[in-house]
């Protein structure tokens, strides 16, 4: 019991404070969100290519995976593991196919839902 | 022109300190709150999965994470409620995946009226495209790199 | 006419506004000048399926209404002078379409509605047409999509922003009939471009545009904030007209008690605007329906509107350019004897 609540714990620490710096750019500089998504991105990026990020990972679980730091690890993941079992053709393949299902799911339901609402005015 | 340069760097910073600072703390202060429950939330679904399926490997987990927190976003999106979400948390809900969600399905909601090819398909990408295209570009890069570390 | 200025004219025949009709959206009827605007429109979309139509809609509802309220007919306007925020003017080209008159379309941004003004009653100076429709408006929903974000897309936006105004404003000026509201002079802008890269930021973009035409005018009329009862901005929000008091200050000039900002005055702080209003149809709405009653009731007699527009692209933007504003001025003098 008290493990997961370290876990818990752990989760709001890293989601947290990954949020709280992106916001802290978003308002300390004239950088739009878009370019602090790619930016974060790289950085999973790279820290994936290292290798770095899964520590992070194992830590703190979806406090790691889920934001879009853990987006690019997971491609980065992905085309290394694809890279050692298939060569050339799974470090082309293996970052994609490791993010699919998101990418997938994002598109599909999202063109499905285009069929039934339309956009509405906001009120503030 | 030395001149209006001059004249504009200091009218830039003149605005720069004009500018409204109010309340940079407490939006601080949201985004750690709303990405902590993003996140929390996220851990929640793994950990109730988990307790079905013990044997998922981590990836597998991650993915059907990443698979519910979209499929909310979206039903949030076209109920029109994740603007205001949004509007409360800033960066605690475009940096995790859910950011990602919404702007694709914003645009294709958005964007229907301009027709299925040159509106849903076309723009459906208009914010997130940045996102995937870079992603992809970055995968290929640390895959290539690796393989070419392998033949040596 | 008479040239005053590099900037300035005076005109020679009585130019009077014979009808004014400002409409606006539900957001900006809750606002502290809901009394005073003839029609609020509580759908955003007016019932059309795309909130470009409703734009359409706005402009087709408040020319036909402010032509009737001149009590003419569509016969009687000789000229159409307007335009709007979308690209190519499309809102105002169908409105034209529908109307059937000739009709001359005007893109200075926000700053439509006095460049309207000045065109058409430069045009009745010249003796040809009798009667000119101006009309200018934008719609939130309209331009949110074209320049910024999808309306759903959650974003924060930054405390500097405004928000454009969902509205259309229409005036009809004559030389054949008269009335109490008087266009005398009016004083044409330079774009003027202070360095400003930020989009979101327009007020502190527009507000040197402003002050060079108001500080021009000025100069060239041999005036001062004294002799005006009202001074009048179009969309600068709280923070654009607090750097043009400063900015006027610095020219000498004293802005304290009788400026206003048509865009920081049709919000109420609560209403989450940030610094105000903005857009084409903000300094048109506001002036055809608080500050030209007004002046037809002879409260204010003499009143400068300085509407500023910012003319930069999406393109020009992404490319990192920074942001050219011009700011028109035209002056009204109303409670005048027919």
């Amino acid at each position: 019991m008290l493990e997961a609540l370290l876990m818990y714990l752990k989760v709001i620490f890293v989601g947290g404070t990954i949020c709280m710096l992106a916001q802290l750019i978003v308002i300390r500089t004239k950088i739009t969100p878009a370019r602090i998504l790619v930016i974060f991105l790289m950085v999973g990026a790279i820290l994936g290519g290292f290798g770095l990020y899964n520590y992070v990972v194992d830590w703190a679980g979806a406090g790691a995976t889920l934001p879009i730091i853990g987006f690019g690890n997971a491609l980065a993941n992905g085309a290394i593991s694809a890279a050692k079992t298939d060569g050339f053709f799974g470090a082309l393949s293996g970052g994609l196919i490791a993010t699919s299902a998101g990418i997938a799911i994002s598109i599909g339901f999202s063109y499905l839902v285009s069929f039934f609402v339309s956009s509405r005015t906001k009120k503030d | 022109m030395i001149d209006k340069q001059a004249r504009n760097e200091e009218y830039i910073a003149y605005v720069e300190k004009k500018s409204p600072k109010a309340g940079w703390a407490i939006s601080l202060f949201h985004a750690f709150l709303m990405g902590a429950t993003i996140c929390c939330l996220g851990q929640m679904f793994s950990d109730i999965i988990r307790s079905f399926f013990p044997m998922l490997d981590l990836l597998t987990l991650g993915s059907w994470i990443n698979v519910i927190v979209i499929t909310l976003t979206i039903l949030l999106t076209a109920f029109g409620c994740f603007d205001r979400i949004a509007k409360f948390g800033g960066a605690g809900t475009f940096i995790p995946i859910s950011g990602f969600a919404n702007s694709i399905a914003s645009c294709a909601i958005e964007f229907k009226k301009e027709g299925l090819v040159f509106g849903v398909g076309a723009k459906m990408f208009y914010v997130a495209g940045p996102v995937l295209v870079n992603g992809v570009a970055y995968s290929l890069i640390v895959g290539i790199v690796y393989f070419i570390i392998g033949l040596l | 006419m008479k040239k005053l200025g590099k900037q300035t004219y005076e005109l020679s025949k009585p130019i009077s506004i014979i009808a004014g009709y400002g409409l606006v959206g539900r957001k900006e009827g809750e606002g502290p000048l809901k009394n005073y605007f003839d029609d609020i429109e509580n759908d955003d979309k007016m019932g059309e399926k795309t909130f470009e139509k409703a734009e359409r809609k706005m402009f087709y509802k408040a020319t036909s209404a402010v032509i009737r309220s001149a009590e003419l007919s569509k016969e009687d306007i000789d000229l159409y002078v307007g335009g709007d925020l979308m690209n190519q003017l499309v809102s105002s080209n169908y409105v034209a379409e529908n109307l059937q008159l000739p009709f001359l379309g005007l893109y200075n941004a926000c700053a439509t509605m006095t460049e309207s003004f000045i065109v058409g009653s430069t045009f009745l100076e010249t003796g040809g047409p009798s009667n000119v429709l101006c009309a200018t408006g934008s719609h939130f929903s309209a331009a949110e999509r074209q320049y910024r974000y999808p309306l759903e897309f959650g974003n924060q936006r930054q405390s500097y922003a405004q928000w454009t105004v969902t509205g259309v404003g229409a005036s009809v000026i004559s030389t054949k009939q008269k009335s109490s509201v008087r266009i005398t002079k009016f004083a044409i802008g330079r774009v003027t471009d202070f360095g400003i890269t930020d989009i979101a930021n327009m007020g502190a973009a527009m507000a040197p545009a402003a002050m060079e035409t108001l500080s021009t005018f000025f100069e060239e009329t041999n005036t001062n904030q004294e002799d005006y009862d009202l001074i009048a901005t179009g969309d600068l929000g709280k923070l654009g007209s607090d750097i043009l008091k400063d900015l006027m200050a610095e020219k000498g000039y004293d802005l304290e008690t009788n400026y206003i900002d048509c865009g920081h005055m049709i919000f109420n702080i609560d209403q989450d605007t940030m610094q105000g209003g903005s857009g084409a149809g903000c300094s048109a709405s506001v002036f055809n329906s608080y500050i030209l009653k007004k002046l037809q009731t002879g409260e204010f007699k003499k009143v400068l509107l300085i509407s500023t527009g910012a003319l930069m692209s999406t393109t020009t933007n992404q490319q990192g350019d920074s942001i050219p504003c011009i700011a028109h001025l035209v002056m009204f003098e109303g409670g005048v004897q027919c």
